[in-house]
């Protein structure tokens, strides 16, 4: 496929319109980038916890205090989670249909299906 | 399944406001577009630190030193949000880092002027931050999940941005003649480059526009443009201040603002470097990025000596 | 307003020092903010900068309120012109907090040695009879706490993380040290002997140098001052960057 973005938009000049501040110049990383992890957070005791997002650290520790630094300045955790994100094992969206579509059918699981008289209270 | 058929089912589920997630198929092209134009929003939030960083030691009042201290943070967070969104696409952070410093990735131009006096931290909140949340608003609601929700967590952050820059400017309208004067030297500087921010008009591209296609834009330039003139024009007369255009002028038969030409060779000049602070930005963010390598390298040394020494422990 | 010609008495001057104390070193970590190692840690080092910058305000506060209760009469002072209409003389922080940020590990092991010692100091504190001040040690404690946790860490890393690390939190030990004894050295103003704290200061310290693989220096010379208005030459600057717009537009409001 060979689709040209040709519409400019704040935040979204293309690569090949011109220089920047500085000449080019040589790579600077050193391959010691920190590895990445998933922060889930508590919101208030009684919920579960949340994905809330993704950050980087060198340690547990430090994951979770970055994580109190990033994720919760305005109040927003009581409770934090981290996990290395290479750790996180998901299902494959290929998979999607024989996965998930088999419970479509199954309406008797929900309490809607079953007709009862109003009479009945409490139910 | 053929390519061609991948891409129905990526187009429908677009078509169907269905959101795209980082382990679905995605056409390549739509994987780059996204890489690119979310590292170039975090670099944006990341260079943007510095013009409003600049006056953090000048803050004129504690609570307003409080306020920009918060607000320069908040830039950092976001920055990290948007990185954190295009790693899902399989680019990670140091990579992104690297093509920003070594000039390959863009940044917002806008952040390339410098910020000279106190009231250009009211003109930045109003007029940069206030164009830039057009564009996060629409944001919310783009077509790759981890973006989106990226940003619907920055809009609700940077709510409080644009209203402490009005503030800051609402203060000084109503100050002494040299506060008054600061106020609509700062509009007067701020205006036109905030017009840039929504970049060039839409009859200059030519060409089929996938990226409203693939619904990671849904409003053109000038759109935006247009509802940003219409909410300042207005805005500008509550602080008494004027816009410095004098062809500003309301359209009763379009129902919107008329103005002027933005001065696109200015445009281009600062997208090319020229801009008055491009190497100062890009020269601080090296440094940074340099003098930490040290630091982050030591972390990383720690955590392995101590999973080592635990891992022996175990054992 | 001319602070000079106003006697400021014991209690008065002691709450200013808290204040001043905090602030600097509040106004010195915020210089990380947008230059920060990594971006997450630059968030963090400027949250400390934000909590300081709080409880500075706090004892400004309550500073202002009291001068404003015994001037009846007089100009009203607030926590705006406390901070930013006194001069190099009239500032009475720690000299430690004024000295430069120099690298990641200078200004890692300032925060630590200061967090330390202002945790025993406001644990004292929490006792004092002025009320407001208790209420103040009881807020800031908690961050403090956390600043303790967070730096404490950092001293540990780098101490015991590369060869590079080591030698520089070696050398910012070399820098900062004479700068701590001036915590313990008593002051006129101060409500009680912090000399008393000393050794559960050092207490500490010794426990994270441990773990951190470095040695605690014996003794050695300590510069004081700041307590009493003399500082190094870069309180100047300092503050003539953070009062310029005060002093420039005399009177006006931001």
């Amino acid at each position: 496929m060979n689709i040209q973005i040709r519409k400019f938009y704040y935040g979204d000049i293309p690569e090949d319109a011109g220089g920047s501040g500085s000449s080019a110049q040589q790579p600077v990383t050193n391959g010691t980038a920190w590895p990445l992890w998933e922060v889930f957070i508590r919101s208030k005791q009684g919920l579960d916890h949340k994905h809330a997002g993704s950050l980087h650290a060198a340690d547990a520790a430090m994951a979770i205090e970055n994580a109190r630094d990033v994720y919760t300045r305005r109040q927003e955790g009581v409770s934090i989670w981290v996990v290395e994100s290479k750790y996180i094992h998901a299902s494959n969206p290929d998979e999607a249909e024989s996965f998930y579509e088999p419970a479509a059918d199954k309406v008797y699981r929900h309490p809607s299906f079953y007709d009862l008289p109003d009479e009945v209270k409490h139910m | 399944m053929p390519l061609a058929d991948l891409e129905k089912i990526f187009q429908d589920k677009i078509d169907a406001e269905v959101k795209i997630e980082p382990k679905d198929w995605m056409p390549e092209a739509y994987r780059k577009t996204n890489v690119r134009q979310i590292s170039q929003h975090a670099h944006s939030e990341i260079i943007g630190m510095l013009p409003e960083g600049n006056w953090i030691s000048r803050a004129p009042s504690l609570k307003r030193k409080a306020i920009l201290i918060a607000k320069v943070q908040d830039e950092a967070g976001h920055g990290l949000y948007l990185y954190s969104a295009a790693e899902t696409l399989g680019t990670s952070r140091e990579q992104m880092i690297d093509d920003l410093l070594t000039g390959k990735a863009k940044y917002s131009s806008i952040f390339n002027y410098p910020t000279l006096t106190w009231a250009d931290m009211g003109a930045v909140g109003w007029l940069v931050d206030g164009a830039a949340i057009l564009n996060q608003v629409m944001l919310c609601r783009t077509s790759y999940g981890p973006y989106a929700r990226a940003m619907v967590r920055i809009c609700k952050e940077e709510s409080f941005h644009q209203r402490q820059g009005f503030e800051t400017l609402l203060v000084l309208s109503k100050g002494t003649d040299e506060q008054k004067a600061m106020c609509q030297d700062a509009i007067n500087r701020w205006w036109w480059p905030s017009l840039m921010m929504f970049g060039p008009k839409d009859s200059e591209s030519v060409n089929s526009d996938m990226s409203i296609k693939w619904k990671i834009k849904r409003k053109t330039n000038d759109e935006l443009r247009q509802q940003f003139v219409d909410m300042i024009a207005e805005q500008v007369k509550l602080l008494g201040m004027t816009l410095p255009d004098p062809n500003l002028k309301w359209n009763a038969a379009r129902n919107h603002y008329d103005f002027g030409e933005i001065n696109w060779e200015e445009f281009w000049n600062v997208v090319k470097g020229n801009g008055p602070c491009n190497r100062k930005r890009m020269e601080a963010r090296r440094k940074a990025h340099e003098e930490g390598a040290w630091v982050r390298e030591a972390a990383m040394a720690y955590a392995e000596k101590k999973k080592t020494r635990e891992g022996r422990k175990v054992a | 307003m001319h602070f000079q010609f106003i006697t400021l008495n014991n209690h008065l001057q002691y709450i200013l020092f808290l204040a001043d104390s905090t602030l600097i070193l509040s106004q010195r970590n915020s210089e990380w903010c947008a230059h920060g190692p990594i971006l997450e840690q630059d968030i963090a080092i400027t949250n400390i900068s934000l909590d300081l910058l709080g409880q500075a305000r706090n004892f400004y506060q309550h500073a202002a309120n009291l001068l404003n209760q015994s001037n009846a009469n007089g100009e009203t002072v607030s926590e705006d012109s406390l901070a930013y209409l006194r001069n190099e003389r009239e500032f009475k922080n720690l000299l430690i907090t004024e000295l430069p940020n120099g690298d990641w590990a200078q200004t890692i092991l300032r925060q630590f040695f200061f967090s330390v010692y202002q945790h025993l100091l406001y644990s004292r504190l929490l006792k004092s009879e002025d009320k407001q001040i208790a209420a103040i040690a009881e807020k800031s404690l908690k961050e403090i706490t956390y600043h303790i946790k967070w730096s404490r860490e950092w001293v540990v890393r780098l101490g015991d993380g590369t060869e590079e690390s080591n030698r520089r939190i070696k050398a910012a030990l070399d820098y900062l040290w004479m700068y701590t004894g001036e915590f313990f050295i008593p002051a006129t103003f101060e409500e009680s002997d912090p000399s008393s704290l000393r050794e559960q200061w050092l207490e500490t310290i010794k426990e994270v140098f441990e773990e951190a693989t470095l040695e605690l220096p014996a003794g050695g010379f300590m510069q004081q001052g700041g307590k009493t208005g003399n500082h190094t030459e870069y309180l100047g600057y300092i503050l003539a960057e953070m009062q310029t717009l005060q002093r420039t537009y005399p009177g006006a409001e931001w």
